[in-house]
Formats: C-alpha cells, structure tokens, sequence
C-alpha cells in the first residue's frame, strides 16, 4: 500500500528579551538553580503578573515578518494542569483571541514552491525544569526558566514531507533571528518543535489519526522522528491495528518513539479568561510603527543581492539564510567593495573552518571588517591566496587583526621582481638536471622549478610572477 | 447540563481532590446551583450586547523590560514543604 503523510507543526520560541513575561527576573539562560525566581513567577499566593511591553512588540514583529494580520484586541487566557514544572497549576496562554492570525511562510523543496499556513501565533510563559535526583529517587525543580516569555506558532497540517518540515523551520528561524526577537538556539531549548502526524492510505480522503511528537531539539532529529513515526504508523495499519491518538516522545538516540504516560484527562485543561492580566488593545499606530521599524526579511535580502550583486542563487541561500552569515557578509563588504569575493570567502573558508571546528555560525568570533581588510590586502598584492588563507585560520581562531599580524610576522608579498629573478636564476643554477629535463622536451620540470622557487621565496611571492619570470628565463637557456 | 456523580468524580479527579462520600454530594448540590444560574443568564438577551472580557474597563497595563533583583533562594524556599540547598523537592515526576 502507498501511504500519504501529513504533518502540522507547533514551535515554540523563547523571546529574547532581558527579563521574564509577568515579572522583572533576568531570562539570562544558566544561572545557578533558582536564582532568576521571584514571588510572582513562582505563584506565591498574593502577587500578581505585569506583562512586558516588549513580549507584545516582539510578538507584533514575529507576526508581520509571517504575513500574519495582528489581532487588535487580544487578552490571555489560562490553561490548567498540574505538574510540578507550573508552581501556579495553570500556564498563562492565549486560546480564545491569540495575538496573531492567519499567517504563512513560503517555503522551496526541491525547486517546488509552497506556502505553509500559519493558524495562529500566540504569546505564553515557559515552565520550569525538573531534573530526577537519583541519590534520593525525588525530583528536583528548578524555576529560572518559568516564565521566559514564548511565542508558540502553529501551523496547519500542510506538511507533506520532512524535506518541508525542515525547509520550514529553517525559514522560520532565519526569520526569528532577523527580526531580532530570539536567538533560536535549539540546544539551549530556545527553538522547539512538536510534530503532528498522520498517515493515511492513497485515495482516502479523510486524515488518519494523528499522534503528537514533543519538544525534539534538532533539525536532525525531527527528520529522523517524522520518518521513524511514519514508518511506525505504516506498521501498524499494515498489520490491521489501529493508530491511537497520543502524545509519544522521540528517543534520538535509540531511534524509535515511545508513548508518553498516558493522561486520560490532560487534554482537558479547562481554560478560562485570566482574570489577574487586563486585556490588550493594539493600535493601528502601533501596527504600523513596528511595520516600519522591521529590518530587510531574508527573502527581500536574497532578490536584492542577487539583483545588486550578480551572486548565484545557491550562495546567496546560504548567506542570507542567517543572520550571522550576513552579518559577515555586509561588515566584509562594506570596507572592500568586493561582493564576489566576500561571498566566496564566506561559501569557501569560513563555512569550512566552521564545519571542521564544530563551530555554530552564530558563535563565529572574527571581526567581518577584518575579513573585508584581508581581501584588500589581497587584491593590493600585498599578500597572496595562500597567505590570506593562513592569516584568516588566525583570525578565525583568534580574532587577529589581519595587516599588524602580517607586519609582525614578515608575511609580506616579494613585490620586488628583482628579488624574485635572483631566486629563480639560482634554483636554475643549482639544478642542473632538471634544467636537462627541460631542454629533453619535459614540460611539467617547470612546476618543479616553481615549488623550488616559492620554497625559497617562503610562500611569499605572487605565484603569477614566479611563473612569469621563470618561464621567461627557461626560453633564454 | 447536570452535575452527576460521574461528572463531580471527574472534576474532582481534575482538581486533584479525594473527595469524601459527604462531600461529594454537597459539592454536587452546589455546583448544579451554580449550572442553573447560568441557565438564568443563558435566557437573558444579550443581542447586540458586546461580550466582556474583563471585570474592568481597563486595558495595556504593561511594564518596561528592565532586570529587577529576583528573591533570594533561601526567602524563596524558606516555605517550601521539602527542598534541597538549591531547589524545590517533589516526589519523583517523569513523562
Ligand atoms: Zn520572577
């Protein structure tokens, strides 16, 4: 049997603002236990929340940057359940008017384009960690990160394959990043997504029973969750049973899913208007204000340096897919004028040295304007390729700045043609035989004499004038 | 609606309260009284009658994103039924 899958998606993304959603502890992430916690975010009995302006701003830009029409007035509801990681028993969210709607996101698959559907984006508060203490078989709570302020963003079921899933949310986080309202860092659990799935087969119309994957931490790993849940499904109709609705957890390293304790009641969470927050009135003014305040969103970025800048298609994806890359990007260019050669600085060195170092792009620490200086002193002749190459490794690693590290380690070209003629007439000198060659008619002696030469010359001559000059001395012999 | 047993067991499962044979009844008493006064609201008209969403006309009170001092750990697990140096403790929980 061929089976159609189709998928929804729930993110949830931590804001980046400087303190929680109702209270003024910092949401700096890995501070000791319980140290960013006070009465209100705690649910002591008597406080009560004030929400931070800039979780309002922040979800007003998010919903723009999706296409998402603003709901003006909003206000949030109250979501029940019992479970340590809530101290009040209730999560502060929004069901009944959530602050953004009707959105979408385009995405590209295989040079297919397709919009995804954004039903709704909503404003929460984050949940505490529980961390199992296996010395007294107990489990111990930790609230700094109860009430880090979330968007959570769902879609609709438009999602057909992995490839879209990912190609998705790797949008959504360039968009997030863009537009400066989170740092999307998956393995600090500041970008999560939960799958919903469902098979069914060819020819059926109506979707099968889905089932809900949580929180899975990396683009891989949802890859490999939607395909071993797939598969899963697959199974289970194959063999005549039934798929059940329920919440399963992705076990990576394993590579199989297990279903979560099975709570009879969770999905009832008995929501209700929260009667401690008043609700909140967005003016066209305010709309329009954020609308103006957006930076360039990755997509208008790619046509423009295409347009502008003659790169391919392919390059400028990668670059302007983050907000890091482009970064190093424009402050590069920006000091040499070069848009070819930052780009192919970016696809070549700098995405190599990345992958080999396991390093994220975000944590990338040279300074682009020294990227920028390093190609001027390229194209001035005052270093070449292979040098440049070594000087970025350093700057790379260490940050350096490129012109004071090639003063202080002598790294200058030999622009001195005099220099190099010496050179070239004594490795002639000192290499009988290979001149012997060469006059035989062996035309590849000449790359020995170049290797000879550059040796001398330590790497430090333009190769086109070692080349240059030798060539011309062989015809004299 | 009416509040039955399997209802008030329900809700009582929900709320995490074990509630004593005694008190089931008057909790059910009391819950169907609050149903029926709904049903009274239920036959007020309400047309053209903008819904409420909050007891009072007040709307954006907001704050301004700016770090306070949090609470001490030691005030803040100073009640805390059971706790470690640096957390709260409950009986074990997992998925
Ligand atoms: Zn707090």
């Amino acid at each position: 049997m061929e089976f159609l899958t189709t998928m929804g998606l729930e993110v949830h993304c931590e804001l980046s603002t400087k303190t929680k959603i109702f209270c003024s502890c910092s949401t700096e992430f890995g501070g000791e236990p319980n140290t960013h916690v006070c009465e209100v975010c705690t649910g002591m009995p008597g406080s009560l929340p004030v929400l931070n302006e800039q979780v309002v701003e922040y979800a007003i830009r998010t919903g723009i940057a999706t296409n998402c029409t603003i709901t003006q007035y909003n206000k949030f509801d109250r979501k029940n359940y019992f479970y340590p990681d809530l101290p009040k028993a209730y999560q502060v969210s929004q069901l009944y008017l959530p602050i953004c709607q009707n959105g979408h996101i385009d995405i590209e698959v295989n040079g297919v384009k397709k919009a995804i559907r954004i039903k709704e984006i909503h404003m929460e508060e984050d949940a505490g960690k529980l961390i199992h203490d296996p010395w007294e078989d107990c489990t111990l709570v930790d609230y700094n990160r109860c009430g880090v302020p979330l968007l959570e963003i769902v879609s609709e079921p438009d999602f057909e394959s992995g490839e879209e899933v990912i190609a998705y949310l790797t949008k959504l986080k360039s968009i997030l990043q863009y537009i400066g309202v989170s740092d999307c860092k998956m393995e600090q659990g500041s970008l999560r997504a939960d799958v919903n799935i469902s098979v069914r087969p060819v020819g059926q119309k109506e979707l099968g029973t889905r089932t809900e994957m949580k929180n899975i931490n990396s683009f891989k790993a949802i890859a490999r969750a939607i395909e071993g849940e797939r598969q899963r499904q697959i199974d289970v109709i194959e063999d005549g049973g039934k798929v059940v609705q329920e919440t399963r957890r992705w076990d990576d390293t394993k590579g199989m899913s297990y279903a979560m304790r099975s709570k009879e009641n969770a999905q009832d969470y008995r929501y209700f208007p929260e009667p401690d927050l008043v609700p909140i009135e967005i003016s066209d003014e305010w709309i329009e204000r954020v609308k103006n305040s957006l930076p360039e969103l990755p997509e208008e970025k790619k046509a423009r340096y295409i347009s502008e800048y003659n790169l391919p298609e392919y390059d400028v994806d990668i670059i302007t897919g983050s907000k890091y890359l482009v970064r190093i990007f424009e402050g590069a260019l920006e000091v040499c004028g070069e848009a070819k050669e930052v780009s192919n600085w970016i696809m070549g060195e700098v995405l190599r040295l990345a992958s080999e170092t396991s390093t994220e792009v975000e944590d990338i620490k040279f300074s682009p304007e020294n990227l920028g200086k390093l190609i001027v002193l390229v194209k001035k002749k005052v270093i070449n390729r292979n040098t440049a190459k070594e000087v970025f490794e350093k700057m790379f690693s260490e940050n350096i700045e490129p012109e004071q590290y090639i003063k202080d380690n002598g790294l200058e070209m030999v622009n001195d043609d005099g220099a190099v003629l010496a050179v070239v007439k004594s490795v002639i000198e000192a290499n009988p035989k290979a001149v012997a060659e060469f006059k035989g008619g062996s035309a590849k002696v000449k790359g020995f004499f170049v290797g000879q030469c550059m040796k001398q010359l330590k790497g430090k001559a333009d190769p086109a004038t070692v080349n240059k000059i030798i060539a011309e001395e062989l015809e004299k012999l | 609606m009416v509040i039955d047993d399997k209802m008030i067991d329900y809700i009582g499962e929900l709320a995490r309260l074990r509630l004593q044979e005694n008190e089931r009844e008057s909790a059910k008493n009391e819950m169907n009284k609050i149903i029926d006064y709904m049903d009274t609201l239920n036959k007020i008209d309400t047309n053209g009658i903008e819904a409420m969403s909050h007891a009072f006309p007040v709307k954006n009170v907001f704050r301004k994103d700016e770090v306070k001092p949090s609470i001490n750990r030691e005030d803040l697990l100073l009640n805390a039924p059971d706790k470690s140096e640096e957390a709260f403790k409950v009986p074990k929980t997992f998925d």
